[in-house]
């Protein structure tokens, strides 16, 4: 374990790291509808063959269009990605890269898999008969879940190294399959990411039509649209509190100082306190509401269990305290709020067979997109910065990962703008999509053979 | 042939696919461009250009993911076989491979904002403002292999120069050959298609295209042989005097060939060729410069160890036994027309069963248990087999919930209690 470079080529690491967020940040939404998407219009295409109602199989046409769109754009978003892996962190990939390589190198299959049959898909609407289009899709979907396995596997990796030995720097001994799926923290932070995923699709595909009821549009096609994804991200907000729990109580044996960040525990203690909300500053929790016993209960499920404080490694190896502990309280805090949101909806549904008529509840519904995806960059703030500066934990720091090259500054400004142009451009093709109607002149999947019949050619 | 060489063969046919495949992508982009800086006096002649535009979107569309995911397969392969050399190449070539990045974001963007509008002003920004950056993806990965083949980039973090190892002579010519390649390879390509929709004058067009871009490839490989005798002398060595020689020779015949059937309008057999051609190219490149990689570092010291070497051989080998019927379907769909409107009479009879309701009590009592299953496994229990058993149940609960909250139907119902209820839904 080498002490941390603070001073030497490490120039970038703050403008690299800073790249390295903005990147994951613009690129997890397009992470979340690859996963869940797929599944959502194959839902709704379901129902189609099973009822052979029309208003079915438009929504799954429309969503279709979306789902093409995102996935464009994801996956540039992604190759960026996969670009800086090597431009910014030349040095973690030299040494490790025979470890953890293996994973990428599997999720390119499945992202290959996936881009294959969102073509078919897309483009098969009018090829196929109902049930072998209807088949389609499944590969889309196990591709979806198999690619998240993959990437989790590598981030779980970093967070819990294993399957190698190193000597001088350089790897032998090693084990990738081991390495990457012979890991405990996998499963849990793979099945937090998933399901996440769902509530991020689901509410997200929700929202529109959740603002349209505000505004008075509340047609057939209104009410399905809002209450297929709505329901799915619904019934994923509870198991996901409990997948939260279980993750944290992994990252509390296994990382206590990240725990101790999330927490701002600076030092260990018996029957340790938990604060909700506050500032950490000087060792201490300023202007929080402090439960006793709660942290100890919560992570040990014992009142009086020791929990690590941040006074057991030196100062150098503690992460940024208050950017992962205030990202914690904003994914929790979000994620309750999705919960009793999702209660709410299940309560009503149960008892009354309707939906809840209040507006709360649909300005609720309509914020609730926005809120998952941020609960989620939240969580992925936590995992990523609560593990520095660590880029392997334990093992290799992102001061000796970063590169070297004086590229960095212009990487960051040229990438960014390309990234609010991504916005720009994904929010306008959502709203286009919206509007234009299915079928007839103004519908770009029809344009082609419109402008092959028009020019005569 | 050692273990460590294989990888390294996958490496190659992946950066070839890529070559044809992504190549002609960005060539698509690049005549989209072209035909909207020609400037049309005539309606015809706009008519003649949004065509050309069409035609490259459409004759691409539905692949171009696929295409594209190429460059992924050789980006993770060498990292994870060759890991030295590729931490190496992405430090010290990072402002080409910025440049790469940005060519492919305009381009995934021009292909989203194209689904996303009918708009005849609209689409000519969008392929002006995105087209434009298909010149710079071949550029910038061409000036890469420049830098690679002329031995300008050193093992270790950065250790090269951050701007001559790709601005070079070299690299010049071989970004300048990517381009064209990228812009030949559309034009046979789109000649094809268009061929098959027996759309003669598009046809005929994109085919004046291929020759045009065919005689400026062979002009810039000509006028590159005295280049690459000053610049990167090694290299001329082993194209023309070593071992090289046979994948020249390949790459010779096969662009003489294209031309041929070019001219006679035998598209879909001057498509091979004109793919055979690249891997011609590729195959002497990788000949001339073995068994190095880096100046500094041959195959065998960059390769991984051998228990990688053989994963990364054995996810290959399961990728391709999955991808290849997968691309199969794609492409026979695609280029028998099989994603040509059709008439809606394929489109079956659909079966149902009505809709039946079922009671949905069984469904709650089944999310009920799955909850606490989930809840004492996953929650309270702390060995993995348990929280294994925890994460079925949970599975199992959002299924059963889903079952039993039925969205389409609560969708129904929602619309049914509105009609009976006095106060109107957003009052």
């Amino acid at each position: 374990m080498n002490p941390p470079t603070t001073a030497g080529h490490a120039v970038y690491l703050k403008a690299a790291s800073q790249l390295q967020a903005l990147s994951f940040t613009a690129h997890v939404p397009f992470i979340c509808f690859g996963i869940a998407l797929p599944a959502i219009v194959a839902y709704v295409e379901w129902r189609y063959l099973r009822t052979g109602d029309e208003l079915y199989r438009t929504i799954a046409r429309r969503w279709t269009r979306i789902m093409a769109a995102l996935f464009a754009i994801g996956a540039v978003t992604g190759t960026i990605l996969s670009f800086e892996m090597g431009m910014l962190w030349p040095s973690f990939m030299s040494t490790f890269g025979s470890v953890f390589g293996l994973g990428f190198a599997i999720e390119g299959f499945s992202f290959f898999l996936e881009a294959i049959f969102v073509g078919i898909y897309v483009y098969g609407w009018k090829r196929f008969s109902p049930r072998v289009h209807f088949l389609t899709a499944l590969p889309m979907i196990f591709a979806g879940f198999t690619g998240s396995l993959m990437v989790i596997s590598v981030n779980a990796w970093m967070q819990h190294p294993s399957g190698f030995r190193l000597h001088h720097g350089h790897v032998y001994d090693v084990h990738p399959w081991a390495a990457l799926f012979g890991n405990s923290f996998l499963w849990n932070e793979l099945i937090h990411m998933y399901v996440g995923a769902f509530m991020v699709a689901g509410f997200l595909l929700a929202m529109p039509y959740a603002i349209g009821r505000l505004r008075g549009r509340w047609s057939r096609y209104e009410r399905i649209a809002f209450t297929v994804p709505f329901s799915i991200a619904a019934i994923a907000s509870p198991l996901e509190v409990l997948i939260g729990d279980w993750v944290a109580r992994d990252v509390a044996t296994e990382q206590p100082i990240k725990l101790a960040a999330i927490e701002g525990l600076a030092k260990t203690t018996r029957g340790a306190p938990e604060h909700l909300l506050g500032w950490y500053t000087n060792g201490q929790i300023k202007f929080g509401i402090a439960i006793p016993h709660l942290l100890s209960l919560l992570a040990f499920h014992s009142f009086n269990a020791k929990v690590t404080g941040l006074d057991a490694v030196p100062v150098a190896y503690r992460p940024p305290i208050n950017i992962t502990r205030i990202s914690f309280q904003t994914m929790v805090g979000i994620g309750t709020g999705l919960a009793v949101l999702a209660m709410w909806f299940l309560w009503v549904r149960y008892r009354h067979r309707r939906l809840p008529r209040q507006r709360l509840f649909f300005l609720a519904a309509a914020a609730a997109g926005p809120g998952a995806i941020t609960a989620l960059i939240a969580g992925w703030m936590v995992t990523e910065v609560g593990r520095q500066p660590w880029v392997v934990y334990h093992v290799m720091t992102t001061a000796q990962a970063v590169t070297r090259a004086g590229s960095v500054p212009v990487s960051y400004g040229v990438l960014s703008a390309a990234y609010v142009m991504i916005a720009i451009a994904a929010v306008w093709i959502l709203r286009r999509l919206a509007r234009a109607p299915l079928g007839g002149a103004e519908d770009p999947l029809e344009r082609n053979n419109q402008d092959r019949q028009l020019l005569g050619v | 042939m050692h273990l460590y060489d294989l990888p390294i063969i996958a490496v190659l046919i992946g950066l070839a696919l890529y070559t044809i495949l992504g190549g002609a992508d960005f060539g698509a982009g690049i005549w989209q461009l072209v035909s909207l800086l020609t400037p049309a006096s005539s309606a015809e002649g706009r008519g003649r250009s949004r065509a050309i535009r069409e035609h490259a979107h459409h004759a691409i569309g539905p692949v171009w993911e696929a295409n594209h995911v190429w460059l992924i397969f050789v980006l993770t392969v060498t990292w994870t076989a060759y890991p030295a050399a590729f931490g190496a190449l992405a430090s010290t070539l990072a402002v080409p491979l910025l440049f790469a990045g940005v060519g492919i974001i305009f381009r995934g963007t021009a292909y989203a904002l194209r689904s996303g509008t009918a708009q005849r002003r609209e689409l000519r920004i969008i392929d002006g403002l995105f087209s434009a950056a298909s010149f710079l993806t071949p550029f910038a990965l061409g000036t890469m292999v420049g830098a690679i083949a002329s031995g300008r980039v050193p093992k270790g973090n950065a250790a090269g120069n951050l701007i001559s190892s790709w601005l070079n002579p070299t690299s010049l010519l071989a970004g300048a050959l990517a381009v064209v390649l990228s812009a030949y390879l559309a034009a046979v390509y789109l000649a094809a298609d268009a061929d098959r929709h027996d759309e003669t004058e598009l046809a005929g067009a994109f085919r004046r295209r291929a020759l045009v871009t065919a005689v400026i490839a062979g002009a810039i490989a000509l006028a590159g042989l005295p280049v690459l005798h000053a610049d990167a002398h090694r290299l001329y060595v082993g194209l023309l005097e070593g071992p090289g020689l046979v994948g020249v020779g390949i790459s010779l015949l096969a662009g003489v060939t294209t031309l041929g059937l070019v001219l006679a309008r035998r598209y879909g057999q001057a498509r091979i060729s004109a793919a055979l051609a690249v891997v011609g190219m590729i195959v002497g490149w990788a000949l001339a410069q073995q068994p190095r990689l880096l100046p500094d570092l041959t195959v065998a010291q960059a390769a991984a160890p051998t228990t990688t070497l053989i994963a990364v051989l054995i996810a290959i080998g399961m990728g391709i036994v999955i991808l290849f019927p997968s691309l199969g379907l794609l492409f026979g769909l695609f280029l028998r027309g099989g994603f040509d409107d059709q008439p809606l009479a394929v489109i079956l009879a659909v079966p149902t069963d009505g809709g039946r309701t079922r009671s949905a009590t069984v469904s709650v009592r089944v999310a009920i248990a799955g909850l606490l299953g989930g809840l004492g496994f996953l929650t309270f229990a702390n060995p993995p087999w348990a929280h294994t058993i925890g994460v079925i149940s949970l599975g199992v609960c959002a299924l059963a919930t889903l079952a039993a909250v039925n969205p389409t139907e609560l969708a129904d119902l929602e619309g049914a209690s509105i009609t009976e209820s006095p106060s109107p839904p957003g009052a």
